[in-house]
């Protein structure tokens, strides 16, 4: 009879174990911050297709100090949100040559956030002159 | 020697599945000198201390990924890792997490072993050739398509570190699938429709949830979690043309 009794160990709360994994959890868990913004901003089409009275109050009630302090949590989580996901985008990526280097991890994700920064600021540009 | 003898605290998760109905903690007080490693403060442990302590060790160079195990919660190699980092607090060294422990600090390796056979980890080559005709060639860029992920030292490090393998223990893992990565890349290599089986299943690729935390303790730089993932978007493709391909459904 064999003496062998493997130990197998909990994984319960095992998130906790490590500070990476905090910080993979927290990145996943931005996708719920997205998901209620968008149900946001759904909200605002809906009241958009009520007419122009339902679409201020709306805009109205976006006013509100409740919906400014969501809005300036949304907003950090966001920018967690768009660091973490450009952080793991190398990943991702097969491994591509330029001009016979390797692209290095650190110019992938370095790309993606210029090009998040320059996608704000254009859609901000185009509120700002629209209004 | 300028260095005075200094003491240093090591816990041990031990369990001897004949004595221990769980794994227990024991304490050791190890003197060391600062070129010590962790691997050296346990087999001072073993020669002098408790002759029973088991643990896995050979080439103390990070080469044969023998020594494996969690350093203060963090998968190391042992022989890699200084005792002197962890002076005076102490510190402790448990088996490898999310594998199963055989006894005290040496966990089973039968998983991984069926797993790394079933991805057929060699060359099948792309085209048979004689020896007169001579080797395979391949040009720099080629080889360094794969060769990062060549560097595997089967250590587990990774699934250690891999909490989809020790929440679901059916997924392939970082390591196997940066070894089967490293074959199917390879410009000799003729095998990849036979591995993509492997890699699209769903204990394949999509185990993954990019945690990217293999690649971060890998003591060879190998980086499974690129491995892996640079491969879904090759299996979402498959996924979604396999039924337009004649004779793809069947694969």
């Amino acid at each position: 009879m064999s003496a062998r009794r493997p130990y197998v160990r909990s994984m319960d709360g095992w998130w906790k174990r490590d500070a990476y994994f905090i910080s993979y959890m927290a990145r996943e868990v931005t996708a719920v911050f997205v998901a209620l913004y968008a149900i946001v901003l759904l909200f605002g089409v809906v009241r958009l297709s009520q007419g122009e009275a339902a679409f201020n109050g709306w805009l109205q009630y976006l006013t509100t100090p409740w919906m400014k302090v969501f809005h300036l949590i949304v907003l950090a989580v966001f920018c967690y949100h768009t660091w973490s996901w450009f952080n793991i985008m190398p990943k991702t990526m097969p491994i591509i040559f330029f001009g016979g280097k390797r692209l290095q991890p650190g110019t992938i994700t370095g790309t993606g956030l210029v090009a998040s920064v320059v996608a704000c600021l254009a859609v901000l540009l185009i509120v700002r002159g629209m209004s | 020697m300028a260095d005075t003898e200094k003491i240093i605290e090591i816990q041990v998760l031990r369990y001897r599945p004949e004595q221990d109905k769980e794994p227990v903690l024991q304490s050791f007080k190890v003197p060391f000198t600062d070129d010590m490693s962790v691997l050296q403060g346990l087999q001072y442990i073993k020669d002098f201390l408790d002759g029973t302590l088991s643990f896995r060790w050979s080439c103390r160079m990070a080469i044969c990924g023998s020594c494996g195990m969690m350093v203060d919660g963090k998968p190391k190699l042992s022989c890699k890792t200084f005792l002197r980092e962890y002076y005076p607090q102490g510190l402790r060294v448990d088996a490898l997490a999310h594998l199963p422990i055989e006894r005290d600090l040496m966990v089973s390796v039968e998983d991984f072993v069926t797993k790394l056979e079933s991805i057929k980890p060699y060359i099948i080559p792309k085209e048979p050739r004689t020896l007169e005709q001579g080797e395979y060639l391949q040009t720099p860029q080629q080889r360094d398509m794969y060769e990062q992920f060549s560097s595997c030292i089967n250590c587990m490090l990774c699934y250690a570190a891999c909490p989809q393998y020790g929440l679901n223990p059916s997924f392939t893992g970082p390591g196997i699938l940066a070894l089967m990565h490293r074959y199917n890349a390879d410009s000799r290599d003729g095998g990849q429709a036979e591995r993509n089986e492997l890699g699209y299943a769903d204990e394949g690729y999509w185990g993954c949830t990019a945690v990217g935390y293999c690649s971060e303790v890998c003591p060879k730089g190998v980086d499974p979690a690129n491995a892996i993932n640079q491969n879904k978007m090759a299996s979402a493709i498959n996924y979604f043309t396999r039924f337009i391909t004649p004779g793809g459904a069947e694969k």
